[in-house]
């Protein structure tokens, strides 16, 4: 696998960004581990990708006919990054799913009709219109929905991760953060804290180059998979468009982690090849950075793998088109959340429900 | 019924919940071996061990981030803020995680946030002041401030139970200086006001530790029969107590310990005049800091914290009106 334990200078690439996502996507295609993953299990990862990329194409056409409201936000090009650590997850741990991340939902098992009812503001049993469209996660399927403000959820699943340990528990949490994320303050304190008490948990660092507008180099002195040293723990980087590789490296550091060996950081360097939003044209990144991972597309890369075993990577596709299909045609029937209803909910007036475990048929690899 | 002070109160609400209830667990700066700033976890080390009252980096946001974390997964952190005024390194994952997570997600988070808070003794701009408004006004969480040591051992037992984020405000100046009868056993405090004192010419509203300047400043007014009503919680406010309250008594005072812009006093004469206008028999008056930092040296803090004297003169005037 292509994975380098960073305790050198930066890397592939050294300490210059731009020139470390390059030499990364250059590389050939890592083999697959075939003793860890089946056939079954490399076609359910394509397909969860094709899943969210369906999906979020589907959403952004709907965006543009007014019936997704406020903005749209999707994770093209990126969608190895959720796909392959969520797969590497048991149905007892816990994740924290940031806005770029749909895969990690699906796997979890949240159906494509719900998501798309989310995004229109319907009824979903998701968050019932209440929140922004990417915000959200099921919680009965273990999963706590982000917030706007980044790198929040960190904290969330470093304390996730304190309470497995109290109680002994052989389980695991996990988040995805951003480049941007690593600038704020509880990025630090959540770091720190997972280093100092050695917990089970795992951050994936998306590496997608852009904080909305910023350029990485704007964002960050060193590289920060080399702060995971700093902090007591493992720092990886992998390519974040294998979704073979960032599914083995996430494995390794669960393993780790319920086994008492402490946290991990994972950087899936990759590119985020649509704006920020939907409104974003993105004209402030370079076209030749563009072009350049759009040679890269994480799904045409595990396609070919597939086809070359004999997958039939068409039937797969057509298939997902189809249920995508389906999924919108009942999303459109859930009704919109009646007006009477917008103030309930503030507080829970019942019991306090723990998080639920994940229910899809790929959310226990683990 | 043992007598104890304001603060013992406090350790003993931890240690009942502690021992009835295995997810109950203390987190927060120097809390374990050093027994917390004012000693209000001394002991519990002890007892319950290093896990369960846990000595935390010095990292507010962390504290109440992971404690979010641990209660989604079935635990219920107990948080220490060293002072009630580092709330604002955390207020993000206050406001932003914990309170907004049950309506956007339906997904409930109890945890408490244990706020030492209020001045009087030279504690300056950082170790002074009554955050209550800020959180007052972020959506999903609730906000009690017990005056009386059972009062603090019933409210907290109740915070703990919640099934929501509890932002429990104990007054620093109660601490060792309030005394008073308290139950032993668990019972939980309803989240309601109290009359402090019963009468009927005026009241005076007000929470915390004014409960007992308004005591005071009131106990022989020119032989008035003055009552005080004590909040015990600001969210949810008790309306109709207040309401009930301005009905009987036609004059109202409020006092706030806080700055006076937006403050819970604020609100309640909010509530007063919207819904109590025809029950009033004169103006809402309001004592409370005025919108400046809590200074540091006494003759400053004195003129800036409504003092006995300042809501006695007040009252005096209203009576008059």
């Amino acid at each position: 696998m292509a994975i380098s334990t960073t305790t050198t200078a930066g890397g592939a690439g050294g300490d210059d960004p731009e020139a470390r996502a390059t030499a990364i996507a250059g590389e050939a295609p890592p083999a697959a581990d075939a003793d860890r993953l089946t056939i079954a299990d490399r076609t359910g990862l394509l397909r969860r990708m094709l899943e969210m990329r369906g999906i979020e194409q589907r959403a952004m056409t709907l965006y543009r006919q007014g019936q997704v409201p406020g903005s749209f936000y999707d994770g093209f090009g990126q969608e190895a990054v959720s796909a392959g650590a969520a797969f590497a997850m048991a149905p007892e741990d816990r994740l924290c799913i940031l806005h770029r991340d749909l895969a990690a939902h699906l796997i979890r098992g949240v159906e494509p009709e719900r998501i798309f009812a989310q995004y229109m503001g319907r009824m979903s049993g998701l968050t019932d219109g209440r929140d922004g469209n990417v915000h959200f996660g099921d919680h009965r399927l273990g999963c706590v929905g982000m917030v706007s403000m980044l790198p929040d959820m960190m904290l969330v699943a470093v304390g996730m991760a304190m309470a497995f340990r109290m109680r002994g528990e052989r389980r695991c949490a996990l988040t995805w953060l951003g480049d941007g994320a690593t600038s704020r303050g509880d990025c630090h304190e959540a770091m720190n804290w997972a280093g100092v008490q050695r917990l089970p948990v795992i951050f994936v660092l998306e590496n997608n180059q852009y904080a909305y507008s910023t350029p990485t180099r704007l964002q960050y002195a060193v590289d920060p998979v080399e702060r995971a040293a700093g902090y007591g723990f493992p720092g990886v980087s992998v390519d974040g468009n294998d979704v073979e590789a960032i599914f083995a490296a996430t494995l390794e550091a669960r393993e780790r982690a319920i086994d008492g060996g402490g946290p991990t950081l994972i950087e899936a360097v990759t590119m985020r090849m649509h704006g920020h939003a939907a409104h974003d044209d993105m004209a402030y990144v370079p076209d030749e950075l563009v072009d350049h991972w759009r040679g890269r597309d994480p799904i045409e890369l595990e396609e070919r793998r597939l086809v070359a075993i004999g997958v039939d990577v068409d039937s797969v596709r057509a298939e997902v088109a189809a249920e995508l299909e389906q999924a919108l045609a009942r999303a459109r029937e859930h009704p919109m959340p009646a007006a009477s209803t917008a103030g309930d909910g503030v507080f829970c007036e019942g019991k306090a429900q723990a998080l639920g475990d994940g229910l899809g048929p790929w959310s226990g690899y683990a | 019924m043992p007598e104890m002070t304001y603060l013992q109160a406090i350790t003993d609400a931890l240690r009942e919940e502690m021992r009835g209830d295995e997810r109950v667990f203390v987190m927060g700066e120097d809390i374990a071996t050093y027994g917390g700033a004012f000693k209000v976890t001394e002991g519990l080390l002890e007892e319950f061990g290093s896990d369960r009252v846990m000595d935390t980096p010095m990292a507010e946001a962390a504290i109440v981030g992971t404690a979010i974390g641990a209660a989604v997964v079935g635990m219920r952190p107990v948080c220490e803020m060293q002072f009630s005024d580092f709330v604002a390194c955390c207020f993000d994952q206050l406001v932003n995680v914990a309170g907004k997570m049950h309506y956007r997600q339906g997904l409930a988070v109890p945890i408490v946030i244990r706020l030492p808070s209020g001045g009087g003794f030279s504690g300056g701009p950082f170790h002074s002041q009554n955050p209550e408004a800020w959180l007052m006004h972020a959506p999903g969480l609730k906000v009690v401030a017990p005056s009386t040591a059972a009062d603090a051992k019933g409210l907290l037992i109740a915070a703990i139970r919640d099934p929501n984020p509890v932002c429990f405000l104990e007054h620093k100046n109660l601490y060792r200086r309030i005394r008073g009868d308290v139950p032993s056993g668990a019972y939980e405090t309803p989240m309601t006001a109290r009359v402090a004192r019963e009468g009927d010419d005026m009241v005076v509203i007000t929470y915390g530790g004014m409960v007992w300047s308004a005591l005071e400043a009131t106990e022989d007014l020119e032989g008035a029969s003055i009552r005080v009503l004590d909040l015990r919680s600001l969210v949810p406010l008790d309306e109709e107590a207040i309401l009930e309250a301005v009905r009987e008594c036609g004059k109202v005072v409020v006092v706030d310990e806080a700055n006076a812009t937006c403050a819970a006093g604020a609100q309640v004469s909010s509530v007063i005049a919207d819904r109590g206008f025809e029950f009033l028999d004169g103006p809402i008056r309001r004592v409370a800091t005025p919108d400046v930092p809590v200074a540091f040296s006494p003759s400053l803090e004195r003129a800036l914290l409504p003092q006995v004297e300042d809501i006695r003169e007040t009252c005096r005037e209203l009576l008059a009106y």
